[in-house]
Formats: structure tokens, sequence, C-alpha cells
């Protein structure tokens, strides 16, 4: 079976600073196990842009990462408004971000994209009104 | 070939008090305290001279050639980098520098301002690709080099691949030498240096096979025979000098070598913690409306160097007085042809970091040091020799150091045994 190793990250609401905290500690993580250099980029990309949607849309969140050996499994969970059109979301450039966020030049309406490009696999799980879990696996 | 475990900082063992201030400072945790003394782990240097910058008592130096060293030639060029003309006040213009060194016995001095300016020239060309990705990160920082050879392996193809201003300098100085009909091997040049990284890529080069540089001198120990050679001299300059620009003397400050560049958007970052900050973001591609990242590892770009001689912000002041002399922008005219300029060789991941071969090796380990990381106290007080509680665990599984290393344990083992 092997080892899993846990780890659980807070994501603080407006906070981009700190947001890219957790997949900075992941990366280091990754590194540390011998994982390819661009398997870490990819995921440390996707929970970037993942972290980046919770702080933006999501009043903050939680990360809960899980590695084995031949993979990597991010949850990025908050208890945001939840998206309305999940479809639409996808879309690149397509971005409910105020004015206000995309002066600081993020939601552009690249961030599902973005993570769908640089995971292996993607979850969604929205509801409206409870909030978004974005799960995130990168195979090594 | 490159030597890998060649360094330029190395520690004065008998100066060594065993504190923890350079474990606790050191960007890459390349330092432990054992059996009361500093050890630097060669794999994970990047020579910054981040621990001489902060040792309190001097421990930590960098090895350099003494001056007697430019006897074995002939033929010896000096090589200023630009940072030596912000060491001394404004009555020491740059044309007394520049004269004080043949003083002191070179026979030709090559400003690397003027390489500076060439490579200046070569980036705008490189920049302007519309088929490379960017932000492109600047090469001319060997400890930045180092950095993102060790903890960044995917910023590798960003790295812009032309050689260094002191490269390019000492190619161009030698090639003068040889047309005058000296042969090669009786030419010597000599990189005045503010900085420790570029002994370490004089000797171990990573765009060479070969450094063009055959010795490099501190700026700090030439100063004072500088100094007193140009109080000798007459204050007039009789003789010609071929100068650079404004912009080769700008680049020994932080945003030198950017704000030459003119088009596009430019990040200028100093200090190796910033440094590490901006490539952590570029790692995420959060910077890509960027084109180019100018990343000096020392506070104050290199005239912060761990080898210069005079305050950084004094020099700062004192650069500026040279480059408002200097003729408005770029001097140099165009020289060679672009192949040359560019790396023949190239930088590899080196992953210093990793903890087994056998990824499932690894995660057993990683469990074991999550595991001893609950066990330490977490005070990071360093008193064990490593620079964090989680440090010295990994140190315990990679089986360089044990538990009872951490006073805090050693103590409640004491207490253990007295109470049985």
């Amino acid at each position: 079976m092997g080892q899993v190793i846990i780890r659980d990250f807070d994501i603080p609401a407006d906070d981009f600073l700190a947001a890219g905290e957790a997949s900075s500690a992941v990366r280091k993580l990754l590194s540390q196990l011998g994982v390819a250099p661009d398997r870490i980029k990819r995921t440390a990309i996707a929970m970037y842009e993942a972290e980046i949607n919770a702080v933006i849309h999501g009043h903050g969140g939680k990360a809960h990462v899980e590695i084995r050996g031949d993979k990597i499994t991010i949850v990025i969970s908050d208890k945001g408004p939840g998206i309305e059109d999940l479809e639409l979301a996808m879309q690149e450039g397509y971005s409910t971000a105020p004015d206000s966020i995309r002066e600081m030049g993020f939601g552009a309406g690249m961030g599902l994209p973005n993570i769908k490009k640089h995971a292996d696999e993607l979850v969604i799980n929205t509801e409206k009104g409870k909030g978004t879990a974005v799960t995130i696996t990168v195979y090594f | 070939m490159e030597q890998i475990y060649f360094h330029s900082v190395t520690l004065d063992k008998d100066k060594c008090r065993g504190c923890t201030n350079c474990i606790k400072h050191c960007p890459t945790e390349a330092i432990r305290v054992r059996n009361g003394k500093a050890v630097i782990i060669n794999e994970r240097c990047i020579d910054c001279g981040e621990c001489i910058r902060i040792c309190p008592y001097h421990a930590k130096k960098a090895v350099t050639d003494t001056f007697e060293a430019i006897r074995d030639y002939e033929y010896k060029i000096a090589l200023p980098a630009p940072s030596l003309y912000g060491q001394f006040g404004p009555s020491y213009t740059r044309e007394r520098i520049l004269k004080g060194l043949l003083g002191l016995g070179f026979d030709q001095v090559f400003e690397v301002a003027r390489a500076a300016e060439i490579v200046t020239m070569a980036t705008q060309k490189y920049l302007s690709n519309p088929d490379i990705k960017k932000p492109l990160i600047s090469s001319a920082c060997p400890a930045v080099v180092r950095l993102i050879q060790v903890r960044f392996p995917s910023l590798i193809d960003r790295l812009i691949q032309i050689k260094s201003p002191m490269e390019v300098a000492a190619a161009l100085a030698k090639n003068e030498a040889m047309e005058k009909g000296i042969p090669a091997d009786r030419i010597g040049a000599f990189f005045i240096s503010p900085c420790a990284a570029k002994v370490t890529s004089v000797k171990a080069p990573y765009e060479n096979s070969r450094s063009d540089v055959d010795g490099v001198l501190a700026i700090k120990d030439i100063y004072v025979p500088l100094l007193e050679m140009m109080k000798k001299q007459k204050e007039t300059v009789d003789i010609q000098l071929d100068l650079s620009g404004s912009v080769g003397v700008s680049w020994a400050g932080s945003g030198g070598e950017s704000s030459a560049l003119k088009e596009g958007r430019y990040i200028a970052v100093h200090g190796i913690r910033n440094v590490n900050a901006i490539l952590e973001q570029t790692v995420k591609e959060s910077l890509e409306d960027i084109d180019f990242i100018e990343a000096l590892a020392c506070p104050e770009g290199c005239l912060g160097g761990p080898l210069v001689a005079e305050n950084p912000f004094v020099a700062k002041a004192n650069l500026r007085n040279e480059a408002t002399r200097a003729p408005e922008g770029i001097r140099q005219a165009p020289l060679g042809y672009d192949q040359q300029y560019i790396w023949e060789s190239n930088v590899e991941y080196r992953p210093i970091l990793k903890l087994d071969d056998d990824m499932l090796k690894a995660l057993e380990k990683m469990h074991k040091i999550d595991g001893l990381t609950e066990e330490l106290p977490g005070l990071d007080c360093g008193a064990c020799g490593a620079p964090s509680c989680r440090a010295l665990a990994e140190d315990i599984v990679m089986g360089n150091a044990v538990l009872t290393d951490c006073i805090v344990k050693l103590r409640e083992k004491v207490d253990e045994l007295e109470s049985e």
C-alpha cells in the first residue's frame, strides 16, 4: 500500500499573498518526495488557481491534501455562494469576479479552465448558497 | 565538466563559535552546527553570501585569489565590476579608478560595464522573440541561477541563456590582447569582484566548459591599495580609456539591468528571500504579464555584495554620481556575432531536497519526519544545530542527527532517567 502523507491548510479570506502559501508548501513536499518537476509544476499551478478562487469567490476556505505513491489529490472547499452555471464557469474568459478583484490582476475568467488544463482529473461539487469543493488529482 | 562541490563560501573554524545566526539565515538550509562548529552542506550551498553578511564573528568567508596571483601572467588584464565605482566618493572618478588599477600593475583594464552593455543589447534581442515563454529571468546573478537549479527546476527554461558580463568582458579583453600579438597563455584576466558566487562560477562555470576569467580579486582586498595608488597619482587622467555609457555603469545596482531594456514590463527584485518569493509566484504562472525578471541575490544588487568595501546605500549614491557623469545610454558598439554570447552548456536540475530515489521509501521517510516533527517542541530554537525542528527531524531520518540533539528532548530524557 505505502504511506499516505496528509496535509490540511486554512485559506484565509481576502488575502491573496497568504493564498499561495499552501501550494508553495505542497511544492516543497513533492520536491522532497522526488516527484518529476513538470508534475510538481502542474500541481502547484492547479492548486494555486483553486486557492485563489476560494479567496475571490468563497470567502476563504480549506485545502486538504493527500499524497500517495502514484498521485496527489487536493480538495479545496469553501462555504461561498456556489457556482451558478458550471458549464459557463468552465469557459475561458467567463468570470463573475467584481471589478475590484480584476483590478488586482485576478478574476480574468481563466481559473477553472486553467485548473482543468493542469490537472489530470478535476471534479467540482457545488451547491448554490452552500459552497464549492474542487477536487484536483495529478498522477506522478 | 561541472565540479558540483566547489564553493567559494567557506568556514574559518577558529573564528566560529557555533552560534545559530548562520543556520537561521541560510535560504537553502545548507548549514548545520555540529560539535560546536558550523558545517556547510556543499550540495545545498548556492554561494549567496548571506552567512558571510550575518556572521557576527566573521567566521564565514569567500575564498578569492590574492593580488600576487596576477604575477603568474605576463600580460595582466583587470576586469572591474561596475560596483567598484560605487566604493569611492565623488573626487575619485571612474577614470581615476581605472588609471589606479593600471598603476597597481595591470597592463590593461576592460570595464565589465562595457560587456554589460553588450549583454543588454543581446537581451533586448532575446526578449523580442515572440515564441519564448515569458517572463524570462536574468542569469546575471550566479546565486540566483543556483537557486533556480536546486529549488525551481521548472524555471530553468526561463533563464536567459546569455553569458554574464564578466565572461563577455574576459573574452573580449583577451581577444584585444591577442590582436596585439600577445600569446593566449601569457594573458591573465582578473575580475575585481563584489561577489562570492562569481568565484564559484569561474571555477565551476555553468555557461561555458571553461571560464575565460583566470582569477577573482575581492573588491575589499583591493580597496586600500587602490585608494593609496589613486592618492599618489595625478588627478588628471592623461590616458586614453574606452568607457561604457550610463547603462553599463548602472548595472551594479538593483534596477540597472532591467531599466536599460526600455521595452516591456519588468520586475527588479533584490535580496535572496525576495527573489525566492518572486520565483515562487513565477512557478505558479501568476506573473505571466511580466516580460523580464531581474533577480539579484544581494540587497541593493551587486552593490550589496559580500565582498564590497562600502555600505551599499552610500555606494548607491556614489554610483548614481558616476552614472550621471557617464555618456547617456549605451556607448558600446555591438561587437562580435550573436551566437558568441549564448551559453555553450546548460544548467541541470539538482534535486537537493529529495529524501530517497525510491518514491515509496521517500513517503515512508516523510511520514517518519512528520511524526518526529510532532514530537519535537516546535521552538525552532536552533540549539540542536539545525535551523528548525522540522529540519532536525529530517536530519534524524536521514541519519545525520539523533533525537537527543534537541536540548528539550535531552532534558526530558535526563529527567526520566533520574526518576527511575
